[in-house]
């Protein structure tokens, strides 16, 4: 099992490719697919790699990635809105 | 592995803080504003913060959206009056943390003034500036902080302005806590968002950001992610480094750290002891002001 998920939401990305530029596991890769928008968003091509570190969350402009440790509840997750 | 298209995520760490009805904003690919904004949600997290004592104030510009975007008390003003109007609230309600996140254009060009002289009175402010070295949403003129022989709309053959260097400029006028770090530093912005926080007193964080659109493009630079390459590349953290040695220059290295930390006595704790020691019982003192 792998230490980490990482989770996409495809929608809301521009495909600037930090997330693929700066994973230190080399998780992902720009896929050849588009979004509804015209931009290619990551894919994840070695989901055994992932150590979940949410290193492609916090460079992701776009808050459209984020990584979460297996195994563990998410940080801030019961913080609730305002 | 889940690979989601769903369009809010509430495993997302910086999901609560989002206006999602506001998302995707409107930010260039591979701009960093959205990275910086990531960065201060996760110290919000870190810090366990309590979210009703926050208040986010904004000026014009690209990076003035981040008020409209963010979930918290937050007010986007006029251009360049950012830090007035933080101030006002700041002596209004004394009890909030006031963060002041805007550009480079709005806080130094049309806000210059204000800057320095909250600086000057150490106001209890947390100022993140956004340094993309332009104008960007006006449409790329030339900023106070461009570099020498950069190509703007304005400069066709190249700027010719000395620009300002932040931190110096920050430290001269009386800041008290002074740090640079660009987008590709995220765990260390994290962490010093976290400290500036924390502490008492005017306090700045220079964040520098690519403007793929109108700046690396027009100057042959790449996209967003060339620069943060670039930023890797040529930063070089030197912490406790003299801010008049940090100035960007072509073809040195970016110093990034945290340059300054002092303590000096705050407007509102020199107000109170000046008018308390002079007026004595005559003086009504400000509610929910901690001593500093």
């Amino acid at each position: 099992m792998p230490k980490g998920t990482v989770t996409i939401i495809a929608e809301r990305c521009k495909g600037c490719g930090f997330c693929v530029e700066f994973c230190p596991t080399k998780v992902l890769e720009l896929s050849t697919a588009f979004n509804s928008k015209g931009y290619h968003p990551p894919h994840v091509v070695a989901p055994e790699k992932c150590s979940g570190c949410d290193l492609c969350g916090m460079y992701c402009p776009d808050f459209a990635i984020y990584g979460v440790k297996n195994g563990n509840a998410s940080s801030g997750e019961d913080k609730k809105n305002k | 592995m889940a690979t989601t298209t769903c369009e809010i995520a509430p495993a997302n760490p910086v999901e609560q803080f989002l206006r999602t009805d506001r998302i995707p904003h409107i930010w260039c690919p591979g701009c960093g504003i959205g990275t910086s904004v990531n960065c201060f949600t996760r110290a919000l997290i870190e810090l366990d913060a309590d979210l009703d004592k926050i208040a986010v104030v904004s000026g014009i510009g690209c990076s003035g959206r981040v008020a409209g975007y963010l979930k918290l008390d937050s007010f986007h003003t006029t251009h360049g009056r950012a830090i007035p109007f933080a101030t006002g609230l700041k002596l209004a309600r004394p009890e909030l943390t006031v963060v002041v996140y805007s550009g480079d254009g709005d806080l130094f060009a049309i806000g210059g003034n204000h800057f320095i002289h909250a600086a000057r009175r150490n106001i209890d402010l947390k100022v993140i500036c956004i340094n993309n070295f332009i104008y960007g949403m006006t449409g790329g003129q030339v900023a106070p902080t461009t570099p020498v022989s950069a190509i703007a709309t304005t400069t066709p053959f190249g700027s010719f302005e000395p620009p300002f260097n932040l931190p110096q400029l920050a430290e001269a006028a009386g800041a008290t806590f002074v740090a640079r770090w660009t987008t590709y530093h995220v765990r260390q912005l994290t962490r010093t968002i976290k400290e500036m926080l924390k502490r008492k007193g005017f306090s700045f964080i220079e964040v520098l950001s690519p403007c793929p659109t109108l700046f690396q493009r027009r100057n042959k630079q790449g996209d967003g992610l060339a620069a943060m390459k670039m930023y890797k590349q040529l930063s070089k953290t030197r912490n406790g480094a003299p801010t008049a040695e940090t100035a960007i220059e072509q073809g040195k290295p970016i110093i990034v750290g945290k340059f300054v930390d002092i303590e000096r006595p705050s407007y509102l704790g020199s107000m109170e002891q000046m008018l308390s020691s002079r007026l004595g019982d005559r003086y009504v003192h400000v509610e929910n002001l901690e001593w500093h």
